[in-house]
């Protein structure tokens, strides 16, 4: 399969890669890994006119403290961020979701702005951004600005990013939940996708939840934060009932998708199911 | 609009022009006729494709040549040294780690990743470590032993 023809340049600078997309032209493709743009320019689902390659930049590939938060650049792959020491330390959610993202080869390629950007229904990251509390950080000839993760995915394969503007950054808040967080999927057995993926970040204080952040990718159109078993959780001394309490909420009032992988009924079985086994080993 | 490249395979350099939208995978094997590298799927699930790039493991059929200008590509082709089959592939021979052989070079390159990663891993890693890689017929059993029997050799 051969894509469709495209004009490529390669940019030499973030400043470079925003003048060439500045016109805003939906005809404009950005690549970092390409595995999310290549295979649906393979099968011609997209064919842009110009593709602007930011994927070698490596003033958008670091991971460091800075602010408050973990500071991750765009362009940084999933094995980076999944081998991590910082990550793996500050927000282990994030390491754990880059380290079940397909297969080795995958991971030694792919993006984490790359993935964001696609915004794949069922991609493992989003799920991560939102129980981590992350924010993304895009850059266009106006300037930056800083989109949270409620904000950024808006449906299936859409964000807020506009046609002009470029991730530049990833950032985690460094606190005691993002410390304390991981992921956990059921994945399609063929495709890797997860079907239900959940990430949690959960603070305790003397047996109490002070606070906790729970995320769902795969479940839904886009991913979400899942404020039921947030709010039955809450406050609550954290034990194996108020545990099993609060999962049995998770997908309340929220549309599921169904699909080949799985039923509505059943992918809400998964997250309450997920969401326990998440929670409880965080307790 | 045709872009030059330059890039150095299993220690030799190339130069040439390509169509921006030309795979690796056909760099290698129309381009430089090494056609040790397979193409399977075309969908960056098999795995036959799989060569090094830069250091790291990738899919050839999911990276534009353009994408890999002046970077630094092994192959299968690249494994041997002086007429001297690389411990994997020895491996491979010795504990029967391939039928029909079509997957057997990606697989290869997989294990030589691993083994850059973990010096001594357990069957499990090996397990983990080559899920990228599809083989239809030896079960994967004798292949993760060809791993081992590499690892050793290492």
């Amino acid at each position: 399969m051969i894509p469709n023809d495209f004009d490529y340049q390669k940019a030499s600078s973030i400043d470079e890669a925003v003048s060439l997309i500045a016109q805003g032209d939906e005809d404009t493709k950005l690549l970092a890994g390409g595995h999310s743009l290549l295979p649906v320019m393979k099968l011609r689902l997209s064919m842009p006119a110009k593709v602007v390659d930011v994927g070698q930049l490596q003033e958008l590939n670091y991971i460091r403290e800075e602010g408050g938060a973990l500071a991750i650049g765009a362009v940084t792959t999933h094995q980076q961020l999944a081998s991590s020491e910082l990550v793996q330390q500050k927000a282990p959610a994030l390491a754990q979701a880059a380290g079940v993202i397909g297969d080795p080869q995958v991971r030694n390629v792919g993006t984490i702005g790359g993935s964001l950007a696609h915004a794949d229904p069922a991609a493992d990251y989003p799920g991560a951004i939102f129980a981590l509390d992350g924010e993304i950080v895009v850059q266009s000839s106006d300037g930056k600005r800083t989109i949270s993760a409620k904000e950024f995915f808006v449906d299936l394969y859409t964000t807020a990013l506009e046609a002009n503007e470029l991730i530049v950054e990833i950032r985690i808040p460094l606190n005691a939940a993002n410390q304390n967080s991981c992921y956990l999927k059921f994945p399609s057995p063929a495709s890797r996708f997860p079907i239900v993926g959940c990430a949690v970040a959960l603070h305790k204080d003397g047996g109490n939840c002070q606070e906790v952040r729970v995320g769902f990718s795969g479940v839904g159109n886009a991913a979400f934060r899942d404020s039921a078993v947030e709010n039955a959780l809450n406050g609550q001394s954290v034990n194996d009932q108020a545990i099993a309490n609060a999962a049995a909420q998770a997908t309340d009032g929220v549309d599921v998708l169904e699909d080949a992988n799985a039923s509505e009924d059943y992918r809400r079985h998964l997250a309450k199911v997920f969401a326990k086994r998440a929670l409880t080993q965080l307790a | 609009m045709k872009k030059q490249v330059q890039i150095t395979v299993n220690g030799v350099s190339y130069r040439g022009e390509v169509e921006p939208r030309q795979m690796l995978v056909q760099f290698l094997r129309e381009n430089l006729e090494l056609t040790g590298t397979h193409v399977g799927c075309d969908t960056s699930s098999c795995g036959a494709c799989t060569v090094v790039l830069n250091g790291r493991t990738v899919k050839a059929c999911t990276v534009l040549t353009v994408q890999a200008d002046l970077g630094e590509v092994m192959t299968v082709e690249g494994l041997a040294s002086n007429g001297e089959l690389h411990p994997i592939q020895e491996g491979f021979r010795e504990q029967h780690g391939l039928q029909c052989g079509f997957c057997t070079p990606g697989m290869m390159m997989s294990a030589w990743q691993l083994l850059q990663d973990n010096k001594n891993p357990s069957e499990g890693e090996i397990r983990h470590a080559l899920e990228g890689n599809f083989c239809r017929c030896t079960g994967y059993h004798n292949i993760v032993k060809s791993v081992q029997y590499a690892a050793t050799k290492m």
